[in-house]
């Protein structure tokens, strides 16, 4: 198999990675390289194996339900690149 | 003899017999960070008047008959640990000028304990990699030979404890980032089973393997500093209802009589012939102290590498979302919210970092998610069915640590799949979540060796016990 250069582009696209054209061209070599490389885990037989996402698995963790104080504003917006009054500054995601 | 020779457990017994002051020991030690650190670049951040400042609030705790076995002692933090009002960058751009409103659980409990933190360490760019060259800031240089790599990712934490800046250091480990560059540097490295030391301000590379874990010059002081971070923190809901790592039987394990597993396939070809000598003539020495040992078959390792670079960089892809330069960190100016995302990722991620997301986010996408993630989970699940057969009958699995020794800078950068060969022997730890230690156990071309030793998961003390005992039997 091998990633065409649309494929890099629509994955950065996903990734939200804004890349140079040669960038794209390292990364589609990249790639290739190491999915190609990464064909041997079809050669393994995990037939009996039930995918595991984690480590320890643990379940249901709850925790009590208990007012704590959290971040106070100043603190949260200390290192924003963009503030005002007292809120996160972004550019505008829906236009009216 | 100079004070940064001493280890952990030697400077604390002269801080609690009052022959020195932590204010003394703390000063010794940015003493010798200011003498050497420019040769080494260990160091990313160091500010010496916050760490004389904590060293002399460890001297009163220490006068008010207050403290534990750490205040006072000197310790460096991987720069990917959360650490309230100091710079915190995991080596990157992106994450400039950033100072973390909060401490990592585990450097709060430090800073609770007295422990005296003498700089932030360098790092691969968010802890990803094998050798400390995917630093924005330079790589770290290895201390036994400064034209070689300390190993990566905790490079940075693995020299200044090698080279006597800090008798301790704090480094995460997600596929051997505190394993393999301590067996590169000669020192020891531990990191505990997935889940007994708390997550919470670590900034997250891969969630589900990733873990803190101590670097030390000896057994001792690593197990010191395992058992001050352990412990179950709500505030991380993957850690484990467990309590503190225990040291009450650290010293008291012997080699007659414990069961050995020698996997063929990390002694395989893929290892180096220095490298496997060494650690199999560590291994007589200890079959000759009475240990028994037995050559064995894992045969999923052989997949580990493919496993883990799907896995991780799935994971990573996912969690390196949240840099976005909206909240924290510089913002590039694109067209519109996504332009400027996308911009502000794009220059401000370095090269390996991207590569991981690229990988993460095409292994994820439709079509590819059944063969690359969920097989690769498959494979997950047999290796470490396969690993909890084998603590069926042994007591624990040793191996090299990393196949090869400290290589020189720049001799694997240009080749990604060669580097993320190096990873053989530490990944099936934190696919399986096992606690796993690299101690020295020789030299190969006079550069140091690991012994890697692997147990069953909550096997943290039994795994420091007979680290121990190893490190005792290989000494004598």
């Amino acid at each position: 198999m091998s990633i065409s250069l649309d494929e890099v582009q629509h994955v950065a696209r996903l990734a939200r990675l804004d890349l140079e054209p040669e960038e794209l061209l390292a990364f589609q070599a990249e790639l290739n390289a190491l999915l190609g490389h990464f064909q041997d885990i079809q050669a393994l037989d995990v037939s009996e194996f039930e995918p595991r996402p984690h480590a320890v698995v643990l379940h249901d963790v709850f925790g009590d339900d208990i007012a704590r104080p959290g971040l106070d504003r100043e603190d949260a917006l200390r290192n924003a690149p963009r503030t005002r009054a007292g809120l996160f500054l972004v550019p505008t995601i829906i236009e009216d | 003899m100079s004070l940064t020779e001493l280890t952990a457990a030697e400077l604390s017994a002269k801080l609690r017999s009052r022959d020195v002051s932590a204010p003394e020991i703390a000063r010794v030690h940015l003493d010798r960070i200011a003498e050497r650190d420019a040769e080494i670049g260990a160091f990313l951040s160091v500010e010496p008047e916050l760490t004389l400042a904590q060293a002399e609030n460890a001297q009163r705790m220490l006068d008010r008959g207050e403290g534990g076995r750490l205040t006072g002692v000197p310790v460096a933090l991987k720069d990917n640990l959360s650490t309230v009002g100091t710079p915190t960058t995991c080596a990157s751009l992106i994450l400039e000028g950033y100072r973390p409103p909060f401490d990592a659980t585990a450097v709060a409990l430090l800073r609770a304990a007295g422990a005296v933190f003498v700089g932030k360490t360098n790092l691969d760019e968010f802890a990803m990699g094998t050798s400390t060259e995917n630093s924005v800031f330079g790589s770290t240089r290895n201390p036994w030979d400064l034209t070689r790599s300390p190993g990566g990712s905790s490079g940075g934490s693995a020299a200044a404890v090698c080279d006597h800046m800090a008798p301790l250091a704090l480094g995460s480990d997600t596929g051997g980032s505190i394993r393999q560059p301590a067996a590169l540097c000669g020192i020891v490295g531990f990191k505990p089973t997935y889940g007994r030391v708390s997550r919470y301000g670590l900034v997250a590379f891969a969630s589900s393997l990733d873990q803190i874990g101590p670097l030390g010059r000896n057994v001792e002081d690593a197990a010191l500093l395992a058992h001050a971070i352990s412990g179950h923190d709500p505030t991380d809901s993957t850690s484990l209802p467990d309590s503190q790592i225990d040291l009450s039987g650290l010293k008291g394990g012997a080699l007659r009589g414990l069961r050995l597993a020698a996997p063929r396939e990390l002694f395989g070809e893929a290892c180096h012939p220095g490298v496997r000598e060494c650690v199999l003539s560590a291994v007589d020495r200890l079959r000759a102290e009475g240990a028994e040992v037995a050559e064995i078959s894992l045969p999923s390792i052989d997949y580990g590498v493919t496993t883990y670079y799907i896995i991780a960089p799935a994971e990573a892809s996912s969690n390196l979302a949240r840099f976005d330069g909206l909240r924290y960190g510089p913002r590039l100016e694109g067209e519109g919210h996504v332009g400027t995302v996308a911009a502000t990722r794009g220059r401000l991620f370095g090269h390996e970092v991207k590569a991981r997301i690229m990988i993460g986010t095409y292994a994820l996408s439709a079509g590819y998610y059944d063969a690359y993630y969920v097989r690769a989970q498959q494979v997950r699940a047999r290796m470490t069915a396969e690993f909890e057969h084998a603590f069926g009958e042994f007591d624990v699995i040793v191996s090299p640590t990393s196949p090869v020794v400290a290589f020189p800078l720049g001799e694997l950068s240009h080749d990604p799949l060669a580097l993320k060969m190096l990873d053989l022997c530490t990944i099936p730890a934190n696919m399986g979540g096992f606690p796993a230690i690299s101690l020295p156990c020789g030299l190969s071309e006079g550069l140091p060796v690991g012994l890697q030793i692997v147990g069953p998961i909550r096997g943290d003390e039994r795994v420091l016990q007979i680290a121990y005992a190893v490190e005792r039997a290989l000494a004598g």
